[in-house]
């Protein structure tokens, strides 16, 4: 695989989400990452690319899998990592945002990883420090890097080694609108040529989508047949609550993929899911543990992704804003 | 002017000064390092297991015509290549941006005989990052380092074993590139002096 062109440079200072990157831009960062693959197979999984470099993971919100994910990337680039626990903090406190990223900074950080439950935290972080910043989720709104791994996956499963999507179809299942899983990948998968089809109930699933390029449906059972990629989101149970969502008996008669519901697909259909999973609800455990699931290779991906964006982003220091 | 993507990413050429050599002299150089390599592998342990690495991006394509020069039995399949982006210790200095590409060892290196290949040598450092990359991948017996032109300039305490075309007693100005020119990657097979620019983008 090579570069994607002789006189191609990474522009971004920041990775705050995929609608600000270019194609080109996130081929090469694909193209990246799968260089960084092998690190992670070998004896000894470590690299000196990061040494001295210093990464913050700044997570306002549960994760153990993004959290862990960018701690083992940083590590095995020789990075020092730390998290710094916002909760029972001076946060808790009642400061700011703005004064948190500046006291974290002012210690001499190089990265800041950062999550946080509002839409727009990541960049309001990038706006108050000069150091790099990774948005690690932020509310409804993005989570590039899973983006970037869903896409990696589809790439390396379908054997699409010039990471063009022309001709593939993608199935987004469950609550759109919501997702800032499905907002990242929707980004980059039309930007890499992929057709997006969104599915689920009318409730969680807004008509202003369809100008961003993508197709909604409300009835999975006539989209599976002609997907390539089948992408379950995760049922948020703090939403099930709320009105828009139906009961969880009706979801999974509706929308979740049962091993019978599989059969309609195409046999060779990719299953994804970003997780955590709710075994029987959105996703049978036949169908997650099953030769179409790619869920595993999605995290281990990440590994990789998350990697190849900290190398990026730390190179692209003192080179304008991104 | 041409540009190129070097190990080190993008460097930007005028045309070519002069040519060292053409492609009838640069496979006789390869024939050279080979004949080298079989006497190396003549007076070692009969026992010993023997790979060839070479260095990307014009090292690996170099391994793999050694190679075919090369006893199949003593070195077998085990040719391979290493991309030392990761391990190179001028990451933040250099203005281009660093493209990582993939190694390729597909093979245990515990215990081998390692020939280390590269185009050119000059610094020393793509050798040491090389070094430490193969080292990261296990425990070779021995390494050697065979290089196709010694252009001289080292900055570490490296010496190659066995050298094509030495050029590390010449009078080369600082802003003259010895380049390996190796089909497919290059569109000919020739040794070449370039006059070097500064990289677009400018760093000082």
């Amino acid at each position: 695989m090579t570069a994607a062109k002789s006189d191609y440079r990474w522009p971004h200072k920041h990775l705050l989400g995929l609608e600000e990157l270019s194609p080109e831009d996130i081929r090469f960062l694909l193209s990246t990452a799968y260089g960084f693959e092998q690190v992670s197979t070998r004896s000894v999984k470590k690299v000196p690319a990061l040494r001295g470099k210093v990464v913050v993971n700044l997570f306002f919100e549960d994760s153990t899998r993004t959290r862990a994910s960018f701690s083992l990337a940083a590590s095995r680039l020789s990075a020092d990592i730390f998290d710094f626990a916002a909760t029972g903090s001076s946060v808790s406190k009642g400061e700011s945002l703005r004064d948190t990223v500046r006291t974290i900074e002012a210690m001499g950080v190089d990265v800041i990883v950062c999550r946080h439950h509002l839409s727009g935290a990541a960049h309001q972080v990038a706006g108050s420090v000069n150091c790099s910043v990774i948005n690690a989720g932020d509310g409804q709104h993005e989570h590039p890097t899973q983006g970037l791994l869903d896409i990696y996956t589809i790439c390396r499963r379908l054997g699409l080694e010039g990471y063009d999507l022309s001709g593939v179809t993608v199935a987004i299942v469950g609550d759109v609108a919501h997702s800032r899983v499905a907002r990242s990948n929707i980004h980059g998968l039309i930007k890499l040529g992929a057709h997006v089809v969104l599915v689920g109930p009318p409730t969680l699933l807004p008509q202003g989508f369809t100008e961003l390029g993508c197709e909604l449906s409300n009835d999975l059972d006539s989209v599976l047949p002609r997907v390539d990629v089948v992408n379950m989101l995760r049922v948020q149970f703090e939403r099930i609550q709320s009105q828009a969502f139906p009961s969880v008996r009706e979801y999974t008669h509706m929308f979740g993929l049962t091993t019978h519901r599989l059969t309609l697909a195409k046999p060779e259909v990719v299953v994804m899911h970003p997780g955590p999973l709710n075994r029987g609800i959105e996703i049978d455990s036949a169908v997650a543990d099953g030769p179409n699931s790619a869920i595993l290779s999605q995290v281990t991906n990440g590994l990789a992704i998350r990697m190849a964006t900290l190398f990026l982003v730390t190179g692209a220091q003192g080179k304008g804003e991104g | 002017m041409a540009a190129r993507l070097s190990p080190w990413g993008v460097v930007r050429y005028d045309s070519v000064v002069r040519t060292l050599a053409d492609e009838a002299r640069l496979g006789a150089l390869i024939d050279d390092l080979a004949q080298a390599i079989g006497g190396d592998v003549a007076s070692s342990d009969p026992t010993a297991q023997w790979a060839l690495v070479g260095i990307r991006s014009r090292g690996d394509e170099l391994a793999r015509r050694l190679s075919q020069r090369l006893d199949a039995e003593v070195f077998g399949q085990r040719v391979g290549s290493l991309d030392i982006t990761l391990y190179r210790d001028d990451l933040s200095e250099i203005g281009a941006q660093p493209v990582v590409r993939t190694t390729d060892v597909p093979f245990d290196v515990d215990g081998l005989n390692i020939v280390l290949v590269d185009d050119v040598l000059m610094s020393g450092r793509s050798v040491r990052a090389a070094l430490q990359s193969l080292m990261d991948l296990g425990r070779p017996r021995r390494v050697w380092l065979n290089v196709l032109v010694d252009r001289g300039g080292r900055e570490l305490p490296i010496a190659p074993d066995h050298v094509g075309l030495d050029l590390s007693h010449e009078q080369l100005g600082p802003g003259e590139l010895v380049e390996v020119q190796l089909k497919p990657t290059d569109d000919q097979d020739a040794v070449v002096v370039r006059e070097s620019q500064p990289p677009q983008g400018g760093h000082a």
